[in-house]
């Protein structure tokens, strides 16, 4: 989307919605992305689950603080053996056959335990943690090889991008579950050259990899249109290197194909890690997330169903918050922008 | 035409020959786990091992192992290393609940994708309009495992209505069939029930803007008549692109999310119990299967295209 085009589209979308009225105040002048920021304000939803979202990730980076001072155990800690006292009376964390107990509501077991007698509370916030980070890795590894792909692909076009094409092509035609689902028991056997196979980067990469085509080919394709522009004609005239066009003339006028791909995949990021989790390909135990605390928890459903409905609620009201923030950033960056990812 | 087929024909084939190789890498070059050491267990001796290796053919360079295999799945003889069993065998056993689940959840999730996406568009900006985009932002947020556990729990522990899993053949009892599969139908359309309904939304919403849908509007055409021939048969167009890519692959075992929560025993909990055992030939079959069907759907669809708007021509 280049900058004019996107000012156009901007005052296509004000001529269209009841807001004539502001229309008129916008200045001649006013930048794309302020445009843009505007409408975001407008749109009281998409602010509000973007700050649903934020208190997540702040819930979730002060894991440590309430496993320390409120709850006082680690997410790995074993309790299985011991008593809390409940309404008075002391009772066994998990049980002679095996079962945890349910929520407490107070600061020890505050959502139960698991029947390891771990904190479910405390694995929760670090299961997110692990979650977040697996996702937002992810999706960095993504947007950054996507980008340098597409604009390869796209800017050089000839054999780089017939190379290009088809190696996007053949990960485009290899199911997203089963792609994922071998690169992550492969690497979590054999770790990935320095990394070992239970580190938490190696979900991110495989979850990274398995996306760059639904980001490279859009890009790609923006690239192959950018070019033919006449300020790259301009640019090269002037003698500006292939590189420095890329980097100085062709990239800033992604950027809003960049911010539109970023929330989208984030959260199929994050979904992708809860799958792979729950298939035992994705973050390995003991460490948690919230797949694969959902993976442990179906095996005592129905004893203990809190422990798929408590990361699962989390799960899905965090990809949903990204998601309806994300649809926000679009529609303000772009109205009629059709963006897809599919699982 | 018969140059379409062709041309279609050969890039299945080398997009199919591609994908059997990345896979038969990533399962042979990364894990730097000896397979043989794999299929021996852990009280295997060295001798043991350096037999299974001969026989199985691990000492050999990995081209020869590759083409070995390919033999194998190509004669039909192709047989697994956790089990022993011929994976096709295996596949062929799968297929039933596999196709139950991919053929009635591809009708749910096209017809219910459709039916709310042009009920959003017709209400754009209104009531029903925010509440569905709501709920089709819950349907693509939420994993199928997690819907799925929920289904069993509260439909099937604690109401009775479903069973708890598992696949009865239409054969043995229709009735009994039918409500194993419901509950997967409706967890595994979901997601892309979400996905279509908002596709199909902003399409409708952009053709309304099209020279032609005014024409036929001042021809004093019905609303419904304008929707139904003039904008819908264009809007869809995308949609069934869609379909056909997600329907292939379902029906190629990439549902494994869904088979694996539900217990169907289909092509994908095959295919997710063999990689989980690092078992190649099965994962190498069931991708290539997996592979067949997106490529043979993509032509389909590719075809439909054209029967649907005359002015596109089939070409590669």
């Amino acid at each position: 989307m280049s900058v004019d085009r996107l000012t156009d589209v901007g005052g296509a979308e004000l001529a269209h919605t009841p807001q004539l009225e502001e229309a008129t105040e916008v200045q001649p002048g006013t930048g794309p992305y302020k445009l843009a920021w505007r409408r975001l304000r407008r749109n009281k939803g998409a602010l509000f689950f973007g700050g649903v979202f934020l208190l997540i990730v702040v819930l979730c980076l002060l894991a440590p603080v309430y496993a320390s001072d409120i709850a006082h155990t680690g997410p790995n800690d074993n309790h299985i053996t011991e008593q809390i006292i409940i309404n008075g009376k002391p009772t066994y964390v998990v049980n002679t056959i095996g079962l945890p107990i349910g929520p407490t509501w107070t600061s020890k077991f505050f959502l139960g335990a698991d029947p390891n007698g771990r904190d479910e509370a405390v694995r929760l916030l670090y299961g997110g943690r692990n979650s977040l980070e697996v996702g937002a890795v992810a999706m960095l590894l993504t947007m950054i090889f996507a980008v340098i792909f597409g604009v390869l692909a796209g800017y050089a076009r000839g054999w780089v991008d017939g190379t290009i094409t088809r190696g996007l092509d053949v990960i485009w035609a290899y199911p997203v579950y089963i792609l994922g689902v071998a690169l992550g028991v492969s690497l979590a056997v054999g770790g990935l050259g320095p990394i070992h196979g239970n580190s938490l980067l190696v979900p991110a990469f495989v979850i990274g990899f398995v996306y760059i085509p639904y980001v490279a080919k859009p890009v790609r394709g923006q690239v192959l249109g950018l070019r033919e522009r006449e300020f790259v004609d301009a640019a090269r005239v002037m003698g500006l290197s292939h590189w420095k066009i890329m980097i100085t003339e062709i990239l800033p006028n992604l950027a809003s194909t960049i911010i539109v791909f970023i929330p989208l995949i984030l959260a199929n990021a994050i979904l992708l890690e809860a799958g792979l989790s729950f298939l035992g390909a994705g973050v390995q135990p003991p460490n948690p997330s919230w797949g694969t605390m959902i993976s442990d928890g179906v095996r005592d459903i129905p004893e203990a169903f809190h422990l798929v409905l408590v990361p699962g609620l989390m799960l899905v009201l965090a990809v949903l918050s990204i998601n309806v923030f994300g649809d926000g950033v679009r529609d303000a960056l772009d109205p009629r922008a059709k963006v897809r990812v599919s699982r | 035409m018969a140059r379409f087929a062709i041309r279609r024909f050969i890039a299945a084939a080398a997009v199919l020959f591609v994908i059997s190789v990345l896979t038969f890498l990533i399962f042979q070059v990364i894990p730097n786990g000896d397979p043989a050491a794999r299929i021996g267990g852990q009280h295997a001796n060295a001798q043991t091992i350096a037999q299974i290796r001969k026989t199985w053919g691990f000492d050999q360079p990995v081209y020869v192992q590759y083409l070995r295999t390919m033999k194998q799945i190509f004669t039909g003889q192709v047989v697994s290393y956790s089990q022993g069993v011929n994976v096709l065998d295996s596949i062929r056993q799968g297929l039933p609940a596999t196709i139950s689940l991919a053929v009635g959840a591809g009708i749910i999730w096209l017809s219910l994708g459709v039916l709310f996406g042009v009920i959003t568009a017709i209400n754009a900006g209104k009531f029903t309009d925010k509440s569905l985009t709501v709920l089709a932002f819950v349907g693509v947020s939420c994993p199928p495992f997690f819907l799925g556990a929920l289904a069993i729990y509260y439909l099937g522990y604690k109401a009775g209505i479903i069973p708890l899993g598992g696949y009865v053949s239409f054969t043995t009892s229709p009735w009994q069939w039918f409500t194993h599969l419901i509950a997967p139908w409706l967890v595994l359309s979901v997601l892309f029930i979400g996905i279509y309904s908002r596709v199909l939304r902003s399409t409708i919403l952009d053709t309304e803007n099209e020279d032609y849908v005014r024409t036929a509007r001042a021809k004093g055409l019905s609303e419904r008549q304008v929707m139904r021939r003039h904008i819908l048969r264009n809007s869809l167009i995308p949609i069934i692109s869609l379909w056909g890519l997600d329907f292939a692959q379902v029906i190629g075992g990439g549902a494994i999310l869904t088979e694996t929560v539900f217990n169907l025993h289909g092509v994908g909990q095959f295919a997710a119990y063999s990689i989980q055992a690092l078992d190649v030939p099965p994962v190498l079959v069931v991708t290539m299967l997996t592979a067949f069907f997106v490529v043979l759907f993509g032509a389909i669809v590719d075809i439909f295209y054209a029967v649907l708007d005359p002015r596109i021509r089939l070409s590669v």
